[in-house]
């Protein structure tokens, strides 16, 4: 598989900057050699199948489990980073694909879980104001924030999830599947969410597995599959086939089938009106 | 009907169409702005409001009033004596000891964990209050400092040991009734058992230390104004930030309900010796644990870790320094918990800390609505669920039956208390409120 192309120099400068990452959990080498470049305005796509090792990464990045190798550099700087506290200290959000919330606290009190504003005590006034702000921005259709989250819909679920990780100005904002579960209007709310990020300099890293999502908001695709870099692209310069190729790891894979399939079959019904008798389709087919 | 529009609007919907809409929310606070949002109004709202939450199974602190209601009702029909001030008074002081014992066993419910060696701890604490101070002579602020450093110990030891290797708190703790037990005994040596001298003010505080009638008056008058002023700033701040706010009259009628609320027991105690100093210290317990619980970062990442212990952690809490510092205080309680038994007892022997307080402290926990699956739960909790444990016993006690019937009486209730938990809790997550 040699896809690659290199990617022109974006315009942000290198805010964190990954090589030859490794991770394994137990038998499972689930991180090979990995290398990733995140910069500062640009939304970066990083895509792969099902178990490809997409959650393990950011997770790295997240601090949620430390690599067993390779190094992570923020501005240059060699950076270890053991633990959430570490990842937020160099601006680093995260929203996790099992979104991450306390399903007993209520909406105000997750958005900011860890950050609570006020000193000694917590200003829950401030923070329910910031909250619907922040929901609002969202076009988030929630309608109190002061019940458990365990009572939203999983969309609404995932709207909190993302707001959260807009909370306390990050650099750098990773996104784990954020639209998997969101309606059509959340769904575009959020791609514009992740624009006016690019647009005010913050690095998006996103993970999703629709390619039209991908294709409108990303500037880079960066491809893992079974735990490896397996290609980087331009947005604008690749087309749909070449991305699914290189996920699928061949030309010839279940998605270029199905279309085949697709393109076959209408051809057999076109030739099938043309032909005198009209006969099923399914007896032209081999 | 305002609206300019062409299409005929549904009868009785004049305030749902776009144009109005817009209008109408621009006055409504940020957040009741969804139309989906059912707004109790008037007094008729409010009740039913109330209704729909306990039918969904959010219902907090009810099951327990009202069972405390029965039993009193119960028992004051078997034996009048049961209501007269008298047996109240005594009642409040036997609800102190295992009632602080009983905060502690909130704190680690509210982490889904739990502490089988209170009992053992408090009885630990006792025989160090009463060697170090009437057998080695130390000055007694000394001896209950050592005892309540040892029941901090020990809860740090259960922390660093639940924490560094994962072993389940039920069994640490098991271990630690055993052992810390068995401390008790070698501590309290031969003669087995110490009377603290009655003129100690430990004792005097724990025996006959009474509130003055208009001191009481004094105390209920203040905390139903600071509880109106602080629902008082909170609206008024919350009206600023342009968010919903509790109305006058709702501020007003809720610290009068307060106020008799509090006011009524308390005169109603005065009528013989009064509200008890280790009672009332019990009560300031429950406050601030309650203030530190839901006003505190702290307390905050106590109910974060208990929902979702991995949420917590990724959210930057840290949660080793949470379990440390919910460990330490659950024994430290129980330490306190202890002294005050020594107190009243004005001894320490090998039975202090016991038979049933262990048992009675974490029922009392559980009856009094802290969810044993953790993060559901208030420092109230010990309050109610002592004043349950113990009328029924003082009740049982009046009726001349032995403990026999007793325990089986209690087991009764806490295993009620249980299934409403789960019950609740089932309900709850189908009616969205988990
Ligand atoms: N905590 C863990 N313990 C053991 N194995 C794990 C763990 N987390 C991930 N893995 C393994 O690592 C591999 C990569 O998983 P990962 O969750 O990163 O995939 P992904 O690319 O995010 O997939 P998806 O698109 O389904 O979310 C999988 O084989 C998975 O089984
Ligand atoms: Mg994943």
């Amino acid at each position: 598989m040699a896809v690659t192309s290199t990617p022109e120099a974006p315009v942000g400068d290198l805010v964190l900057s990954l090589r030859g990452i490794d991770k394994n959990f137990g038998a499972v080498q689930a991180l090979t050699d990995i290398d990733l470049d995140i910069y500062s305005g640009e939304v970066v796509a990083l895509v792969g199948d099902n178990g490809a090792g997409k959650s393990t990464l950011i997770k790295i990045l997240a601090g949620v489990h430390p690599q067993d190798g390779g190094t992570i550099s923020h501005d240059g700087k060699t950076v270890s980073i053991n633990n959430p506290a570490d990842s937020n200290n160099l601006g680093i959000a995260t929203v996790y694909q099992d979104l991450a919330l306390c399903d007993n606290l209520d909406v105000v009190a997750n958005l900011f879980l860890g950050h609570e504003l006020g000193r000694a005590t917590i200003n829950e006034v401030e923070m329910e104001k910031r909250s619907w702000g922040l929901l609002r921005q969202l076009s988030a259709r929630i309608p109190s924030v002061r019940i458990p989250v365990a009572s939203l819909s999983g969309g609404q679920r995932q709207t909190v999830a993302i707001a959260r990780s807009l909370i306390g100005e990050p650099r750098i904002v990773i996104l784990d599947e954020p639209t998997a579960a969101l309606g059509v209007a959340q769904t575009a709310e959020v791609l514009n969410l992740i624009e006016r990020l690019r647009e005010r300099g913050l690095a998006v890293v996103l993970i999703s597995h629709n390619m039209a999502d991908v294709q409108a908001v990303a500037d880079r695709i960066v491809v893992l599959r079974l735990g490896r870099n397996n290609g980087e692209f331009k947005v604008a310069d690749v087309s749909y086939e070449d991305i699914i190729a290189a996920i699928t790891g061949a030309s010839d894979n279940a998605v270029t089938r199905r279309a085949q399939a697709r393109v076959d079959s209408a051809d057999a019904t076109a030739a099938a009106a043309t032909a005198t008798d009209t006969e099923l389709p399914k007896e032209e087919r081999p | 009907m305002t609206t300019p529009t062409s299409t005929p609007p549904p009868a009785g919907a004049d305030d749902t169409a776009p144009p109005t809409e817009t209008v109408r929310l621009a006055a409504v606070a940020a957040d009741l702005q969804d139309e989906r949002l059912i707004q109790p109004h008037g007094i008729g709202g409010t009740v039913r409001a109330f209704g729909k939450r306990v039918r969904s199974g959010d219902i907090g602190s009810l099951p327990v009033v009202i069972g405390l209601i029965v039993i009193w009702v119960v028992f004051s029909l078997l034996n009048p004596n049961f209501l007269s001030s008298t047996n109240l008074v005594n009642l409040t002081l036997q609800c102190a000891a295992v009632g602080t014992i009983s905060v502690g066993i909130v704190l680690v419910l509210l982490l889904g964990e739990i502490d089988l060696s209170v009992g053992s701890v408090s009885g630990l604490s006792a025989a160090i209050l009463a060697v170090s101070f009437v057998n080695l002579g130390w000055p007694l602020p000394v001896s209950l400092l050592a005892s309540l450093l040892a029941g901090m110990v020990i809860g740090l030891l259960y922390g660093f040991l639940y924490t560094r290797f994962g072993v389940p708190s039920f069994v640490i703790t098991l271990a630690g009734l055993l052992g810390f037990l068995g401390l008790q005994l070698w501590v309290l040596g031969s003669t087995g058992s110490i009377n603290i001298p009655f003129d100690s003010w430990i004792v005097q505080f724990a025996q006959q230390w009474f509130l003055p009638d208009w001191l009481s008056y004094v105390l209920v008058v203040l905390t139903a104004l600071a509880y109106a002023a602080q629902l008082f700033v909170t609206a008024n701040r919350r009206a600023a930030a342009g968010l919903s706010a509790v109305p006058a009259t709702s501020i007003v009628v809720r610290s009068v309900f307060l106020l008799v609320v509090l006011g009524v027991p308390a005169w109603y105690l005065n009528q013989t010796r009064g509200v008890g100093a280790m009672f009332l210290l019990f009560l300031v317990l429950v406050v601030v644990m309650n203030f530190f619980l839901t006003r505190t970062k702290w307390g905050r990442s106590v109910y974060a870790v208990g929902g979702n212990v991995e949420a917590a952690r990724r959210s930057g809490i840290n949660v080793t320094g949470v379990y440390l510092s919910v460990f330490m205080l659950c024994s430290t309680f129980a330490a306190l918990g202890g002294i005050l038994a020594a107190g009243r007892l004005a001894a320490a022997n090998q039975g202090s800390g016991g038979g049933d307080t262990n048992l009675n402290a974490i029922a009392a926990a559980v009856i009094g609505g802290a969810s044993l699956f953790g993060g559901r739960g208030s420092a109230f909790s010990a309050l109610l669920g002592i004043l349950v444990i113990q009328s029924i016993s003082s009740g049982l006690t009046l009726l001349n039956l032995d403990s026999s019937i007793r325990y089986m009486i209690t087991g009764a209730v806490l295993l009620l208390a249980v299934i409403v938990d789960s019950l609740s809790r089932r309900t709850r997550v189908s009616h969205g409120r988990a």
